[in-house]
């Protein structure tokens, strides 16, 4: 269906000619997505015009992302690895590369609506500086954005201008961090470390010393 | 004129014992000021399937405000899948929404193998559909007999149960498990079909059917029944779009959006004819009355998948350690619950960089603070229990 690809290119023009210098980037796959990556300014503009002026009337979701790679790695290095200098987490690169669109910030938020009645849906982009992760919220325009800001203030420590009542989604008000950044360490495995690939953890039962079993 | 005569009219006492009366209906009023009131729901109730709690204050009968709670049963699947490899991620997405867990794993899987760029023989295809379809009619089984239960009547929830088990024992026998069947891969599915499981599930889906019609005329007719949901808890249709809300619950507002019909993507639906449901009313009952038809369509689909099944392969072409190319995907599908999406981030590595999850309950119940408001009481079960939510797909 190359109709398709047209309304895509079509799209991004449309934006472009409303926004202005507000559309920072774009990128088309053809016949199968598209995204968009606006200034910190426009981001409610742009949410306004997906809105009313081009007909993507539905909220599919709005969250976070984390550009810069966690120093810990999957966290699955054994104390052996860890001793030999085998481990995953040395050899880290915690350079920052952005994804399709780009970007120049560690943090961005990004969104999806869809045109349900040409199925076109299209991810929006919004970097945000490390020294002021805020942006205006989305609730005036889509109300379904609520819960998700509520989710990405809590997760990544985004805030959202004029968003009716941030507070915690999912965890408890007092709880300290922001758990889906990517140095934030995945506690359960700190806590009891992976035991790599050969699993060396004692079975129940299991005698302690290997001459246990050669002395029956 | 004619008042003043009757008030000079009343002697001393009528009047002092008239000023009596409404000091002490003036008292009786002040006793019985209606305060607001809080009212806890859950974290367990039955109609919240899982742990959601919500917080409604009340005036007198009717809802001022709700506040939904939740977090009882977040699992962190986001920041879990991104130290997993992808094959370890699809062990982890089938217990987001149990009740159908196979079709967790498909929109997943497809993202996957878009990236990947590869596609799954047609063969595995068609299995994936059948499969799909089945985790539908499993999970929508349970509400069909539960919204019943809700309302009062309990013969509908053991009906569901006692089907339900016809369906989980087909998806148990071709896949390995009732619940979590992990069945599939990228590039295809593990296994191909068991012997004798075509035949077997033609009669499954005839039963099926049968316990439709069972519902039909035990619940969707019965008088206390339409009197509990017809006209409760109407959503408009501008309104759930911009909520984002999903499946039964925006197709029963008279929206005519299925992902299986207009964005097909890995699956095999549109080789069949079959038809998408709406409803114009957009309250309780039209969403149940869609869910309904649903089901009935599933077995439709299931049975013209099984006349023309190809054969060929079940796996594409796959290295065996999956290394997923750089890029970023987006594929949602049509699931029970609504439609569900994963959003992957790759860089090239063995695990996943980044997984976004959208869940159709999360959306779907995100509504209830506008929804509930001024309904009484009594409706908000019948209300939670039409939107349908479980609450691993809402938690994560």
């Amino acid at each position: 269906m190359p109709d398709t690809d047209l309304a895509r290119n079509e799209l991004v023009a449309r934006f472009a000619a409303h926004l202005g210098d507000g559309l920072l980037e774009s990128h088309v796959e053809p016949d199968v997505d598209v995204w968009l990556r606006v200034s910190r300014e426009s981001w409610r503009e742009a949410a306004e015009f997906a809105k009313n002026g081009l007909g993507f009337a539905y909220f599919s979701f709005l969250s976070g992302i984390d550009w810069m790679p966690s120093p810990f790695g999957r966290e699955m290095d054994s104390q052996i690895d860890i001793a030999l200098g085998n481990d995953e987490a040395s050899k880290i690169d915690q350079t920052i590369v952005q994804g399709i669109a780009g970007g120049e910030t560690r943090f961005q938020a990004f969104a999806r609506v869809n045109d349900i009645v040409n199925g076109l849906g299209i991810t929006l982009k919004v970097d945000l500086p490390d020294d002021d992760l805020s942006v205006d919220s989305w609730v005036p325009v889509y109300p379904g954005a609520n819960w998700h800001e509520r989710e990405a203030w809590e997760m990544y420590g985004f805030s959202f201008n004029d968003h009716p009542g941030l507070r915690a989604l999912y965890l408890p008000s007092d709880f300290e961090g922001h758990p889906l950044r990517k140095d934030y360490p995945l506690l359960a495995r700190r806590m009891k470390p992976w035991p790599g690939i050969v699993d060396v953890e004692q079975m129940p039962g299991e005698d302690d010393n290997e001459d246990g079993a050669s002395s029956e | 004129m004619e008042r003043a005569v009757s008030d000079a009219a009343l002697s001393n006492r009528e009047q002092l014992s008239y000023i009596a009366a409404q000091a002490a209906d003036a008292r009786v009023n002040v006793e019985l000021e209606t305060e607001g009131m809080t009212l806890n729901i859950g974290p367990q109730h039955p109609a919240t399937h899982g742990t959601l709690r919500i917080i409604a204050k009340l005036d007198g009968e009717q809802v001022v405000a709700v506040d939904p709670v939740m977090g009882y049963m977040h699992r962190g699947y986001e920041k879990l899948a991104e130290v997993r490899t992808y094959p370890q991620v699809t062990t982890l997405i089938n217990r987001i929404d149990w009740v159908g867990s196979f079709a967790n794993e498909v929109p997943f899987i497809l993202t996957a193998e878009r990236l990947m760029e590869v596609e799954a023989p047609p063969r595995a295809q068609w299995i994936r559909t059948i499969l799909f379809e089945m985790s539908r009619i499993a999970n929508i089984t349970l509400f069909l007999g539960d919204m019943g239960l809700q309302v009062g009547a309990v013969t509908p929830a053991f009906f569901a149960f006692r089907d339900r088990e016809h369906v989980l024992n087909l998806i148990e026998s071709a896949t390995g498990g009732r619940f979590h069947p992990n069945f599939d891969r990228i590039g295809g599915i593990k296994d191909d079909l068991p012997a004798g499981w075509i035949t077997e599930t033609r009669r499954v889906m005839k039963k099926m059917r049968k316990y439709c019609d069972e519902i039909e005329i035990l619940v969707e007719g019965n008088e206390i029944f339409q009197a509990r949901t017809r006209g409760i808890g109407v959503i408009p249709a501008n309104i759930g779009l911009s909520y984002g809300l999903s499946g039964a619950n925006i197709r029963g507002s008279g929206v005519d959006w299925d992902v299986r019909r207009d964005n097909p993507c890995g699956m095999v639906h549109n080789e069949t004819d079959w038809k998408v449901w709406t409803h114009p009313d957009g309250d309780s009952f039209a969403r149940f009355w869609v869910r309904l038809q649903e089901t009935r369509e599933s077995t439709r689909i299931i049975d013209q998948l099984l006349d023309n099944i190809p054969s060929g392969p079940i796996m594409a072409k796959v290295p065996r350690i999956i290394k997923v190319p750089a890029g970023e995907a987006y594929v949602e599908t049509e699931n029970p619950l609504g439609v569900m999406g994963y959003y992957v981030i790759s860089k090239g590595e063995l695990v996943p960089y980044r997984v976004k999850i959208r869940s159709a309950s999360f959306n779907n119940i995100s509504i209830t603070p506008w929804l509930l408001k001024g309904v009484y009481v009594p409706d908000i079960i019948t209300i939670l229990a039409s939107l349908y939510f479980i609450l691993g797909d809402i938690d994560r």
